[in-house]
């Protein structure tokens, strides 16, 4: 890889997804994470209960997303050829566990402002 | 209900912990910003660049971007832009032929002009290119990115219309042939037999791809059970496998492993298809090996264009086959110096895949750029060459290496070259086509 840049890396990924769905994926991811940190401000605090669903999802996310990269990729566990790999397997189940914990509980918080237990702080 | 015990916990450094970590994730990527581009230089040059592949194109679009004014001019017959390093997914039955397949038009930057003829005499006495169509285009400066030839022609016995048919595969022909390709080898890997896989004794593009599609074959017929049903040869063009010795060494380990039969010195001349066998010529006359599948790889040269020209080298092992004669580190033309060669074409020790094209599109660039501003080019090429050796589907070994014959790896110390690897494999079929065309719009 020669000058591996920013500007370089944007343009890999555009011709991987091609450029609308590229950047209407980093939409949606900004848009999660911006909704995210609204719920966390306006909450003033991360409510155990729904933190607890997130957490829960975790091994789902991690698990879909390893799946999703084995399946577009002709790849299998059996693949796995030295530490990087192994690395790289974990990344991608991090990444997968992460991304659909925030997602959860951004949409918990949305649909569910405030329970109960919430208010009973205040 | 609640959850713990009744009582919810505040957690007061959530957002600060929120914010540290995409902090460190972005330090963590490492990533250079882009440096500022520098001013376009201004000129009326007429630029011709002979051929529009991977290397024409990058070139185009780079010269688009560094010049201002620039007459760049494309000459090419060929509608169709391949993606080459495609052909081998197509031929292993992963990716449909259209993969391979977009149209040359669409890379080319607006300001440059295309002809869509090809060429059919080049004068670098008078300074211009003669069109198939008898057009006469001047230049001021020449970049030949014409690629090379697959002479299928120096292969008695065999024409494209076989392939795909009684086990006879040609995975460089093009992405149609190579679909074919996947026909004839996904019949092969049911019934088993005997495979034969080899390479031409002259330079070729990508020298890595006969020993991937012969480890492609392998994995296939293990994966449906049938690899007891047959032999795999490889029957080298010389005493080695691979031109580079290291890699060379790993590759013998690696076809003892899978079983592969091996035997050197053997240079296709012909087949039969009706007995199916292929004759090869050896330091000791003709011989003869039988087959049930074949990939067939014919003598690649330069196209007829440039060896009817006076740009190929007059003396040396470079002067029958055609490729021009260029200096090794700048790629100018030894004897012409307003011309320059990018891609297979270039008469240098190493270098014909489109990973070496990405290297020396920018040094083509630095020198080109100097000349027209009357200044020296510094940068230089180093023999840049990279082949994702594909040892399996799912695995890969990111080979990369210099006219040395060093291992120059791009991730040193975390991605290994000589390991068979996921992570390879990974490059090779998500990411691989996106750098290229990246590199198409001169942006990698």
């Amino acid at each position: 890889m020669q000058d591996l840049t920013f500007e370089t890396l944007i343009a890999v990924f555009e011709e991987i997804f091609g450029f609308w769905l590229f950047w209407a994926m980093v939409a949606v991811a900004v848009i999660v994470t911006l909704l995210y940190i609204y719920v966390l401000i306006r909450d003033r605090a991360v409510s155990w209960s729904k933190f607890l669903w997130a957490q829960l999802s975790m091994p789902f996310g991690a698990i879909a997303a390893v799946l999703f990269v084995q399946t577009m990729t002709n790849s299998s566990f059996a693949d796995i050829g030295g530490p990087i790999d192994v690395f790289v397997l974990l990344g991608v189940a991090v990444a997968g566990a992460i991304g659909l914990a925030i997602l959860v509980y951004t949409l918990e918080s949305l649909v569910w402002p405030k329970t109960e237990e919430d208010l009973d702080e205040y | 209900m609640p959850v713990y015990g009744g009582k919810e916990l505040e957690m007061k450094t959530s957002r600060r912990q929120f914010f540290g970590l995409a902090v460190g994730a972005a330090a963590l990527t490492g990533l250079q910003v882009a440096p500022a581009r520098a001013a376009k230089v201004k000129t009326r040059a007429k630029i011709v660049i002979l051929g529009a592949g991977a290397a024409g194109t990058a070139m185009a679009n780079r010269l688009d971007e560094r010049l201002d004014g620039a007459e760049i001019t494309l000459i090419d017959g060929r509608k169709q832009h391949w993606y080459q390093p495609g052909f081998t997914l197509i031929a292993a039955g992963l990716k449909p032929a259209d993969y391979s397949v977009t149209q040359t038009p669409d890379w080319l930057p607006r300001s440059a002009r295309l002809v869509p003829e090809y060429a059919a005499e080049i004068d670098p006495v008078g300074k211009k290119v003669i069109t198939a169509g008898g057009a006469s285009v001047e230049y001021d400066y020449l970049i030949v990115a014409l690629g090379l030839k697959l002479d299928w022609d120096a292969i008695e016995g065999f024409s494209l219309d076989m392939v795909g048919k009684d086990g006879i595969g040609a995975v460089y022909a093009g992405p149609e042939y190579a679909a074919k390709t996947w026909a004839a080898m996904d019949t092969f890997t049911d019934e088993g037999g005997e495979g034969l896989f080899y390479r031409p004794a002259t330079e070729m593009k990508c020298a890595g791809a006969p020993l991937k599609y012969t480890f492609i074959t392998d994995d296939y017929a293990r994966k449906k059970d049938t690899r007891d049903k047959m032999n795999i040869t490889y029957a080298a063009h010389s005493k080695s496998f691979f031109g580079v010795p290291i890699v060379n060494e790993k590759v013998r380990m690696l076809f003892e492993d899978r079983g592969f039969e091996t035997t050197f010195d053997h240079v296709l001349k012909a087949i039969d298809p009706g007995k199916k066998l292929a004759t090869f010529s050896t330091p000791e006359g003709d011989t003869e090996l039988p087959y049930d599948f074949t990939n067939v790889i014919p003598p690649q040269v330069a196209p007829d264009v440039i060896r009817n020209s006076d740009l190929p080298w007059h003396e040396g092992k470079w002067a029958a086959q055609g490729w021009l004669e260029v200096d090794k580190y700048n790629l100018q033309h030894v004897r012409y110096p307003e011309i320059f060669s990018v891609g297979d074409i270039s008469g240098v020790p190493k270098g014909k895949t489109a990973a070496s094209v990405k290297w020396q599109v920018p040094v083509v660039e630095d020198h080109l750029v100097a000349a027209i501003e009357g200044k020296e080019g510094t940068k230089l090429y180093n023999g840049y060459t990279s082949c994702p050796l594909i040892t399996r589907i799912g695995r890969a070994m990111l080979i990369e290496f210099d006219y040395n014959n060093n291992l120059v790896p791009s991730f040193p110390g975390i991605v290994a070259p000589l390991e068979e690897l996921w992570i390879s494999w990974l490059m090779k079929e998500v990411a691989l086509k996106a750098t290229y065309n990246a590199m198409l719009r001169g942006k990698a």
